[in-house]
């Protein structure tokens, strides 16, 4: 699909660019284009959780990051053949695994029978709600979801603790903070 | 000054709209694709959009930093109250079908709650996170 | 000729699998820390796309059950992947604070530099 071309395209710019704006701009486009592809796929609302996340929060907090720590650039990196030789061999290793996929789009895939037959069928008798995927996070798999939520309260409270506060200099003595 | 004014009036136009979005689909989530985190990541979305063009102070005005922080922990009160409600009733934890009169109806009543319990946790959290960055800046 | 037909019918599968080593790549080989987080982020949506792919039934539509269609799409991973997704921004938001942190601390976010400095206390 030239979508995933495109995808493919755009992550090579991300690699190889050093000014930061732009790898985050890149990173922008890169979520845009991941939510047109999951629409193709049937993900609704997963496409729509993307492109709200990732080209939403997502840029607006590493914006607000690169405005604290005022980097723009880094300086050349140095050769790096091990990591490449690492990525590639468990990228290699991956594309062994998936060979026994069954090929794209087939409807008698496996991951298709078990419970979601019975998920799709019932539904709307045991919940009157027609979106599936909002009556299984909800409903069937609800127990998952209240975890989910914890963990963003979580991530909530950790990032207020770290960055509450006033911002100390660094050539104050280390040990007591100012209340928060 | 006259870039300024063109992106003011601009966003002060659409803000509610983004707001009546953010709401329609957290209502229809269940008759089409949408549902909680949708909906607070939008609503959170309009609140740094508004914090971005018209300054954070402004944008302090309508979402106080007191009420977006105890918004946070609110929203998991409410997913966890529904489950123990369920407990309480005589069923299971998380079992919704005690809520209403029957079990269907029970088990939307506990879908719908559960959606605003989340759509309270992500949009206040996103919003939290946003000040509390900014805040670090100055 | 099976070789082409298999390459053919997996082409989505490959996609996904090279953008995974690129995210993994910048993750491992480079030394700016917000880099680094932005090829997190990537790793993880190839990862989401990894999973959705084999719902996928041409012919199908999206999962809202509506009496005029009969073949949905599979609905299971979407589930999955939005819980995935909501975690991984956790996730993000958690780096970020630690990197501004680090920054306020040592004065600079590339890697190199911070472990000259420990190396010389």
């Amino acid at each position: 699909m030239v979508l995933l071309t495109l995808l493919a395209a755009i992550t090579i710019g991300v690699v190889r660019t050093r000014n930061l704006f732009g790898v985050i701009v890149l990173a922008g486009i890169y979520s845009f284009l991941m939510a047109s592809v999951l629409i193709v796929l049937d993900a609704v609302d997963v496409a729509m959780t993307e492109a709200a996340v990732g080209a939403g929060v997502s840029t607006v907090l590493l914006l607000a990051t690169l405005h604290l720590t005022k980097s723009m650039e880094y300086p050349r990196p140095r050769k790096a053949y091990l990591p490449l030789f690492v990525a590639i061999c468990t990228g290699a290793a991956i594309v062994w695994g998936t060979y026994s996929l069954p090929p794209f789009g087939t409807p008698d895939n496996v991951i298709h029978r078990h419970v979601v037959p019975r998920y799709l069928a019932d539904s709307v008798k045991d919940t009157m709600v027609p979106n599936v995927v909002t009556s299984v996070l909800a409903d069937y798999r609800g127990y998952d979801t209240l975890g989910e939520t914890t963990v963003i309260f979580t991530a909530g409270i950790g990032v207020l603790l770290l960055l509450k506060g006033r911002r100390r200099r660094r050539t104050d003595q280390p040990g007591e903070r100012s209340a928060p | 000054m006259k870039l300024d004014l063109i992106l003011r009036i601009g966003v002060k136009f659409l803000l509610p709209f983004v707001l009546l979005f953010a709401l329609y689909v957290q209502f229809h989530g269940e008759l089409g694709p949408g549902g909680g985190f949708q909906a607070g990541v939008i609503t959170a979305g309009m609140v740094i959009l508004y914090a971005i063009v018209f300054g954070t102070e402004a944008a302090k005005r309508i979402a106080p930093q007191r009420m977006v922080e105890s918004m946070v922990p609110l929203g998991v009160l409410i997913y966890a109250g529904t489950g123990v409600a369920g407990l309480l009733l005589g069923k299971n934890f998380l079992d919704y079908s005690v809520l209403a009169h029957d079990a269907p109806h029970g088990r939307e009543l506990g879908i719908f709650l559960v959606e605003v319990g989340v759509l309270i946790t992500v949009s206040g959290t996103m919003t939290a996170l946003f000040y509390a960055f900014s805040e670090r800046g100055r | 000729m099976q070789h082409v037909q298999t390459f053919i019918g997996h082409y989505n599968y490959f996609i996904t699998i090279f953008l995974m080593v690129a995210g993994l790549y910048i993750v491992i080989a480079r030394g700016n820390m917000i880099k680094k987080l932005v090829g997190l982020a990537l790793f993880q949506t190839s990862v989401y796309l990894l999973y959705i792919e084999p719902g996928k039934i041409i012919g199908g539509t999206a999962p809202i059950l509506d009496p005029a269609f009969k073949v949905y799409s599979n609905p299971l991973p979407h589930v999955l992947i939005l819980t995935a997704i909501v975690v991984g921004v956790a996730t993000l938001a958690l780096g970020l604070a630690i990197v501004a942190r680090i920054h306020e601390a040592y004065g600079t976010i590339e890697e190199d530099e911070i472990f000259a400095r420990e190396a010389q206390e």
